[in-house]
Parts: structure tokens; C-alpha cells; sequence
């Protein structure tokens, strides 16, 4: 009987020893925040840190910002709770907010149009003030020296020529006068994440160059000083009670899908026959022999004949655009073909219209916005058939096209406040991610730890589990601000002696496809 | 029957060396082993050197395998439990001195994985169901004293059920409440013929050599249901119900051995196995909706071996005690280590024992432990958009462990 007991005993040993351990099992214990204290994680900075994403803040899109997603693996090293501006009132998902012109509802790609439009329904996003400061206080189209501008979140503002604050901050100020920068340290910050001066220079190039180099305007590049002194503030006043943090470089933005999604020359002739490409043929031969030809002739007469090409029946002709750079040779436009017997009026008016055309090239930046916009009626007078297609007859407007000058205005200006943003970094011990850097990786595709590469490119529907970009082509989607997530994490990693697990991008979703819309 | 199922555990892959409680209590050795009417699994030449006329076994396992999975970059954690039912029945009859003849019912394949739902290796696996059961008739000739041939067809039914999700992000609706899509593929009642032969040869008295080839055998899915869940509405056009074709090879496997009977008591015995994976080089799906693409997905396996001693100890006519030990190599190449098939070189641990009832009537017993090392590895060819070398992994640890209980009757 004894003997029995025992061999049970052994048995149920052996039985119990039967369930698989590692020698070192993964728990929180595996993990550690090193020097870096998360109990209270602060992110500050714009549209990139709000979660926004397809043109606005949604119910669930925000809950991918990647400040969010930063704070869910922080947690598993004693990093506090982490609130984020209530979107609760978005029932259905649909983003945008209700009242004010130009917040329209989130994009999706309706699977029967193919092209991204917003989803339908009006937004139930309101203005209602939560006068609450929040971890994420991200402020969507906030530029660098709105961080600190009283007011910023003040209703009445939002009705002032031009606006004086913004709608999304309204939300969240504790007050009229509040600031953002004030809000966000009443949360007496341990850990900061502050990624801003993007839209210093993003809103200059959203709107093609049309806006100036050194101006405040929501289309102007912030002056260099304002900057500096802007940030700066910003970072002593996060670091002034010991708090660590991370700060993120700005990205080249003309590398973003926003620019380099529609070509310089999509004008083949079907597209210029709107579909049927017999038509464009002998649409292409007319305005040859009647507009192209005759400018092309003056303009070479002129020793500018590289303005404008005789269009292609073949190959994709390049969109006809307004290069303010050039010399305006409208008057002598207008006198060679008045000479040449071209109607008084009619020449008066291709003068006046070409007189600073060209041609588009490969250095030329074509808006993803302007899509829509090639191949519509300008509203000009001057623009009567055949001179009033957009891009064909009639050249895109400055604020469709970034050109090469514009593109180094923007190149510049981000060098000189991504070297501010190092200094400022590098004067605090912050880690620094480096966003460009990263953002030039994308471009040739960026390879991560999965083997999965990623590049900048925007949706098609063979990258439907791929695409990092929102349909937006400025922001990310959930899937790339999980990437941004990593990359926050790798430089906390290190900078911090921190060891952080990192999230799989791949899990996360992409761009929303409906069946219709 | 078709109720009863194997989960993978032994030899790699999803072949499951279960086929016998008495040699499996020898480490599944047996190639040149005649103590029972397990002998016309491990080796039909066998038969006709069985002492009686009439022998008979049956017997069963109970499957527990446990497989953990961790990856500490991502802080990802999974686990899954799985038992399984492998048996096999065995009756040899010697109809004349020189020919025996004999049925041989056994499930040498199969495999049963079931992660949780929408785990973080979803997109590779769900679950998988894999069953075959082998039923081959068995003439066994004796050309002299020494030495025998024998062998026979084999009839193979069979059925796979697999779940996997569509990818690694794609859900019916957005958010906390969207479920990920997902596909079952599940072909029942495929049939196939194979083969096996083998020959034994007694050079001295109390030494055995044997060797037993058993035919690849390829499992034809044809026109198996594909079943699609939880698919967005955009994506239902395209991925609604059809049939599919798949084909999962069983491979061939050739065993070599040597026994010696030592004295009156002791046995040994050593076999060699050789298992033809090379076969498996992908499992591909091919979907009859033109709008589908073909899943390939590459296996690329390796042929491997398994090396087996058992000794068998009988102190008299009521007892045997047996005892094992084999080292057994996995098929799987690096990086194609998939959660399917979470197996890495592995080392059996058996016993087990026998008591006669009376002269004729025995009852076997037998156990089997199962050692893996944890091993760190990797799946690195999922493709998703185009990049072809996704890549899953992180540490994998197994524990299998099996009783097994059987009768065996001879007259």
C-alpha cells in the first residue's frame, strides 16, 4: 500500500513537471523603464501626436495615436493612466466636427468610386468645451508657437479673420486663456514626448508655396527666431521640473505621399478625352495645331521654348502650370499672335494666361488635393473653352504645385528648425527620434524587425495590409503610427536604459474600404 | 472513427510513432522485433516468425501535448493544449509454416493545433485538425529459416480541417469590435493508396535483422470546402465560400534495425528511421474562385532521422518490462518553423510493461515522455503586399507526454 502511494505520488510529480516552462517566461518583470519615470506621460505636439489620421480625429483613430499606443507598453512599467481628449460623442465613427466649415467627416476608400472621398454622415463632433487637461495633448494644426499662445482655445477665436485659436483645442482648454503647453503641465509631466514644429513648415506646402517663407499664416513658414524661441520654451519649460522625454525631428514633408502620389504628367489622351482616348487623340492634335503650337512658337521666338511642349497622342503629357519665377511674357504673347492674326480678344487672353505657363517636370511637386482640381474650370474670365481646363489649357494655380524653389524654401526650412530642435535636445540629454531620418528610409522603404518593408507610398489596393499612410497623405494610419510607436521606443531604449517591448505594425489596420459609401 | 484523432508530437512534422504499446514501451523500436502482432506495422516480414498462430493487439494513446510560445521583443504570449486518441489494431494469422497473412489498422499522421482565436500567430494558424488512418492487408512469407519478406497495400481515409485569418490586420468592421477574417479550409474523407514491404533476415539464432519501407502516400484534397468568416464588406466579393484543392504528402519512411536476444530475459533492440520530408516543399492551396489567389505557402522540409534502443526485460510468463530512449530529428528547416507545426528536435523517453492475464491474454501498458529544449525560431516566409519574407517567431517550448494502454491476445 505504501509502495503504491508513493509510485501515485511519483506519477502525479511527473505529470505535473509535464507542463512546458522557459527558463526565462516573459512577464512585466522582463521589462524596465531604466532611468525614465512614466507615472505621468505627457505628449505634446500636433495633428501627429492627436491620433488624427484620414484628414481628422475619429472616435477610433485616436485611439492609435501613437502616444496612446506608447503609453499601453509604458504601462507594463509602471506608467500611470493616460487620457486622451473625449471622443465619445463620435458614436458612429465618423470624425470631422459639426458647425464650422472645413472639418469635414474622415476619408475612406469607397470600393465602388476607388478614389478616397469622406464617409458619408454629418459629424457628431461638437465644440463643447472639456476644459481638461489630457496626457495627449496633441492639438491638430497647431504650429510650434501656438503651443504658448493664450487664447489658443478660446470659442470666440475661432470667428476672428484670420482665426486666433483652434477648434480642436477649444475642446480641451481649461480655459479661454489657457495654453496648451500650460494645460499640458498641469499634469506635472515625468515623461514628456514633444513632437512639434511640423506644421511650421508642412502648411506652406500643403498650400503649394502660395504663402510667405518668414510669416505666422496658417500657409507661411514660421520666421526662424519665432521658432527658436518658441521651442525652446517649449523644452524648459517640460524639463524645468526634472521630467525626461524624447522629441521627434520634422520630416521632410515633400516626401510625403500628399506630394508625390499624382505625377507631374498624367495627361495621357484618354485621361484628356475624358475617358475615351479617340477623342483626346484628336483633342491633342486640335489644341497642337490651335493653342500649343502657335505659344510654343512665339515662346521659342523668345528664347523660352522650353516653357511648353507640343502635346504627346502617346505618352503622358505633363500639366500645365504657373511658375511665378518666370519672366511674364504676356504682352509679347499677345503682340506676336495678334501679328500672326489671332482675334484681338483671343490673344489678349492666351497671353494673359500663358504668360507665365509652363510645362510641368519631374522636380515639380503635384499637391494630392490638386487631383481633383485638374481638368475643372478655373473661375477666372479669361478661362472660356478651350482655355478652361485646369492643367490643360489653363495653368494650375501657385497653390497646386510646390515647385523647385518652393521645395528648397521648405528643405531649408526644415533643416534649420530640425538642427534648433537637436540643440534643445542635446542642451537637456533628450533623446531625439529622428523623424526625417526615418522618413528618408521610407521613401526607399524601410525595413523593420518583422522583415516587413514599408514605404511611403500611398493606398492602393494592392497595399491594403501594408500602407503606412492615411488617405489623408499627410498622417499616418494606425499601422504607421504603430511604426512611430517603435521608433520612439528604440530611442527611449537606449537613451534611457530602458527596455520597452515593441508593437508589431503589421497587426494594426489600415485605411477604412466601404462597400459604398 | 474518424472522431479519433492524433495530435502531432513525434518525428516532426505531424508523423505520430504511436503505433504499438509494446514497442513504443521499447522506444517504438521494432523493426526486427517479433513479439507481437505489432510487427506488421513495423515490419510485415515479420509476421510469419511470430510463434503462434493467431495473434491479435489493440491499443490506444491518450495525447497530451503542450506547446508555450513566447516573444519577449513584443511582449507576446500564447499557449495551447491539445490531447489526442492515435490507436492501431493488428491480427496476424499464420495460415501456412511459410505465409502469414494479417490486417494492419494504424494512424502513423496527424496533427491537432488549436492557438486561441485571432492570436498573435493568427495569420499563419488557428487551429489545424489532421487525420489519416492507414488500413493495409499483410502476406508475410518466409523463404527459409532465415529470412522473410512481406508486405502490402495501404489504404489510406483521411481529412484535414484549417483555420487561418486572411491577415494580419483585415477585420469585418473597425475598432475594439472588429473580428479578424478568416478562412477554413476543410477536405474530409480523402482517400490514397500506398504501400509498404519489408524484409527480415536472422543471421544467428537470437539476432534479428530487419528493414521496412513504407510508400510516400499523397493526400489529393480536391474540391474541399473553403469557408470564409468575419470578411468586411468590401472584401465579400471576393472572398465568398468556394472549393478548394490542396495536396499534403505523407512520406516515406525507411526503417533499418537490429535485435539481439541477449538472454532468456533480455532483449535489445536499435532501429534507425529515415523519413522522407523533402517532399513536403510547400503547402499550397489552390482556390477555385478565379478571384482568390493561390496560397503558397513554403515548407521546404528536410528529410530526417530518428535513432530508437528498447530493451524489453521478462522475468517470467506474467511480466515484460520495457524501456526506451530515442533521439528524433525535426523535418523542419530554420525559418520555416510554423506554428502549425511546433516542433523542434525532440528525445522520447518510454516504458512500459506487459501482464498476462493467462497464456493467452495480455494486458500492455505504456508510456511516453517527450523532451523538447525550448527553441527560439521562426516561420520567415509569410507574404503580405508583396514582401515575401514576413517573418513570426519566438520561443517555442513543448511537453508531450502519452499513456497508452493495449490488449493483445494469441493462440
Amino acid at each position: 500500500m505504501k509502495n503504491k502511494v508513493i509510485y501515485l505520488a511519483i506519477l502525479a510529480a511527473g505529470f505535473a513537471s509535464c507542463e512546458p516552462e522557459f527558463e526565462n517566461e516573459v512577464t512585466n518583470g522582463s521589462y524596465s523603464a531604466g532611468d525614465a519615470d512614466f507615472s505621468s506621460y505627457v505628449a505634446i505636439g500636433n495633428s501627429l501626436t492627436s491620433g488624427y489620421m484620414d484628414g481628422t480625429v475619429s472616435r477610433i483613430g485616436q485611439t492609435y495615436s501613437f502616444p496612446n499606443i506608447l503609453a499601453q507598453q509604458f504601462a507594463i512599467v509602471g506608467g500611470g493612466a493616460f487620457t486622451q481628449p473625449s471622443y465619445a460623442e463620435d458614436v458612429n465613427n465618423l470624425g470631422g466636427i459639426s458647425g464650422i466649415p472645413g472639418f469635414p467627416t474622415r476619408l475612406i476608400i469607397d470600393a465602388q468610386a476607388g478614389g478616397p472621398e469622406p464617409i458619408s454622415g454629418a459629424s457628431t463632433v461638437t465644440l463643447t468645451p472639456q476644459a481638461t487637461a489630457f496626457n495627449n495633448m496633441g492639438v491638430p494644426g497647431a504650429k510650434t508657437f501656438h503651443l504658448l499662445a493664450p487664447g489658443y482655445g478660446n470659442p470666440g477665436g475661432l470667428a476672428t479673420n484670420p482665426p486666433t485659436a483652434n477648434p480642436y483645442y477649444v475642446r480641451m482648454a481649461t480655459s479661454a486663456t489657457a495654453t496648451v503647453l500650460g494645460d499640458a503641465m498641469t499634469k506635472n509631466p515625468t515623461f514628456f514626448t514633444n513632437w512639434i514644429g511640423n506644421n511650421d513648415v508642412l502648411g506652406y506646402a500643403t498650400n503649394g508655396g502660395s504663402g510667405s517663407t518668414s510669416g505666422m499664416g496658417g500657409a507661411d513658414i514660421t520666421p526662424t527666431p519665432v521658432f527658436q524661441n518658441a521651442y525652446n520654451t517649449i523644452i524648459n519649460t517640460l524639463t524645468a521640473n526634472g521630467a525626461k522625454g524624447v522629441v521627434a525631428t520634422i520630416p521632410n514633408v515633400t516626401d510625403i505621399p500628399f506630394f508625390t502620389t499624382v505625377p507631374y504628367n498624367p495627361l495621357t489622351a484618354s485621361v484628356i478625352g475624358l475617358g475615351n482616348e479617340a477623342n483626346g487623340v484628336a483633342l491633342i492634335n486640335q489644341l497642337n495645331a490651335q493653342l500649343v503650337g502657335p505659344v510654343k512658337q512665339v515662346l521659342t521666338a523668345l528664347g523660352q521654348g522650353d516653357r511648353i511642349q507640343l502635346l504627346s497622342t502617346t505618352e503622358g503629357n505633363p500639366l500645365l502650370i504657373k511658375d511665378e519665377t518666370l519672366t511674364n511674357l504676356a504682352p509679347q504673347l499677345t503682340g506676336a499672335l495678334t501679328l500672326a492674326g489671332v482675334p484681338a480678344l483671343q490673344a489678349g487672353a492666351i497671353g494673359a494666361i500663358f504668360g507665365q505657363a509652363r510645362h510641368a517636370r519631374p522636380t515639380d511637386l503635384v499637391l494630392l488635393t490638386t487631383r481633383g482640381v485638374i481638368g475643372t474650370a478655373p473661375s477666372s474670365p479669361l478661362a472660356v473653352d478651350p482655355l478652361n481646363k485646369y492643367g490643360i489649357t489653363y495653368p494650375l494655380e501657385d497653390q497646386h504645385i510646390l515647385i523647385p524653389s518652393e521645395i528648397t524654401e521648405v528643405s531649408n526650412a526644415t533643416t534649420t528648425f530640425n538642427n534648433i530642435i537637436k540643440d534643445a535636445a542635446e542642451a537637456k540629454g533628450l533623446g531625439v527620434v529622428d523623424m526625417n531620418a526615418i522618413m528618408n528610409q521610407l521613401v526607399s522603404g524601410l525595413r523593420v524587425q518583422d522583415g516587413t518593408i514599408y514605404t511611403a507610398d500611398y493606398f492602393s489596393t494592392a497595399t491594403l495590409s501594408t500602407v503606412m499612410f492615411s488617405l489623408d497623405g499627410v498622417h499616418p494610419n494606425a499601422r504607421g503610427y504603430a511604426l512611430i510607436a517603435n521608433e520612439v521606443i528604440k530611442v527611449i531604449n537606449s537613451q534611457y536604459n530602458a527596455k520597452l517591448p515593441f508593437v508589431s505594425a503589421g497587426n494594426y489596420p489600415g485605411a477604412t474600404v466601404l462597400l459604398q459609401n | 472513427m474518424m472522431a479519433l484523432t492524433a495530435t502531432s508530437a513525434f518525428a516532426g512534422g505531424y508523423r505520430v510513432s504511436l503505433q504499438g504499446q509494446k514497442q513504443l514501451g521499447m522506444g517504438h523500436t521494432g523493426v526486427a522485433v517479433t513479439n507481437s502482432a505489432e510487427v506488421l506495422f513495423f515490419n510485415p516480414a515479420g509476421a510469419v516468425f511470430l510463434k503462434d498462430k493467431f495473434n491479435v493487439s489493440v491499443g490506444a494513446n491518450a495525447l497530451f501535448a503542450r506547446t508555450k510560445f513566447q516573444n519577449e521583443t513584443y511582449n507576446w504570449k500564447a499557449s495551447t493544449e491539445n490531447t489526442g486518441t492515435p490507436f492501431s489494431l493488428y491480427a496476424s494469422y499464420k495460415a501456412l509454416d511459410w505465409l502469414a497473412v494479417g490486417l494492419a489498422v494504424y494512424t502513423p499522421y496527424g496533427s491537432a493545433v488549436e492557438w486561441d482565436q485571432d492570436w498573435v500567430g493568427s495569420h499563419l494558424v488557428n487551429n489545424i485538425d489532421l487525420q489519416a488512418i492507414y488500413v493495409q492487408p499483410i502476406a508475410s512469407i518466409k523463404l527459409s529459416e532465415k529470412f522473410s519478406i512481406g508486405g502490402g497495400p495501404i489504404y489510406v481515409t483521411g481529412g484535414v480541417e484549417f483555420n487561418r485569418n486572411l491577415t494580419r490586420s483585415l477585420t469585418d468592421v473597425e475598432g475594439p469590435e472588429g473580428k479578424r477574417s478568416d478562412v477554413t479550409l476543410d477536405a474530409q474523407n480523402v482517400t490514397a493508396w500506398g504501400w509498404s514491404a519489408g524484409m527480415m533476415f536472422n543471421p544467428v539464432d537470437r539476432v534479428r535483422i530487419g528493414l521496412n519501407y513504407r510508400s510516400e502516400i499523397t493526400m489529393e484534397a480536391r474540391d474541399g470546402d473553403a469557408k470564409f468568416a468575419d470578411v468586411p464588406a468590401f472584401a465579400q466579393g471576393i472572398y465568398s465560400n468556394t472549393r478548394f484543392n490542396a495536396d499534403l504528402p505523407l512520406p516515406a519512411e525507411l526503417t533499418a534495425g537490429i535485435s539481439v536476444q541477449l538472454s532468456d530475459k533480455w532483449l535489445v533492440a536499435f532501429d534507425y528511421n529515415r523519413t522522407f520530408w523533402n517532399v513536403y516543399k510547400s503547402l499550397t492551396v489552390d482556390f477555385a474562385s478565379p478571384a482568390i489567389a493561390t496560397s503558397v505557402n513554403p515548407r521546404n522540409y528536410k528529410d530526417a532521422s530518428t535513432f530508437r534502443i528498447g530493451t524489453q526485460f521478462k522475468p517470467n510468463d506474467k511480466f515484460s518490462f520495457r524501456a526506451g530512449w530515442y533521439y528524433d530529428e525535426s523535418p523542419v528547416r530554420p525559418g520555416y518553423f510554423a506554428p502549425e507545426t511546433p516542433r523542434n528536435d525532440s528525445m522520447g523517453f518510454t516504458g512500459g510493461l506487459t501482464y498476462m492475464i493467462n497464456s493467452n491474454f495480455g494486458v500492455d501498458v505504456s508510456f511516453l515522455y517527450l523532451h523538447f529544449d525550448e527553441v527560439n525560431a521562426s516561420y520567415d516566409h509569410y507574404t503580405e503586399d508583396g514582401n515575401q519574407n514576413v517573418s513570426f517567431g519566438g520561443k517555442y517550448k513543448n511537453v508531450v507526454f502519452s499513456p497508452g494502454v493495449g490488449l493483445s491476445y494469441s493462440f
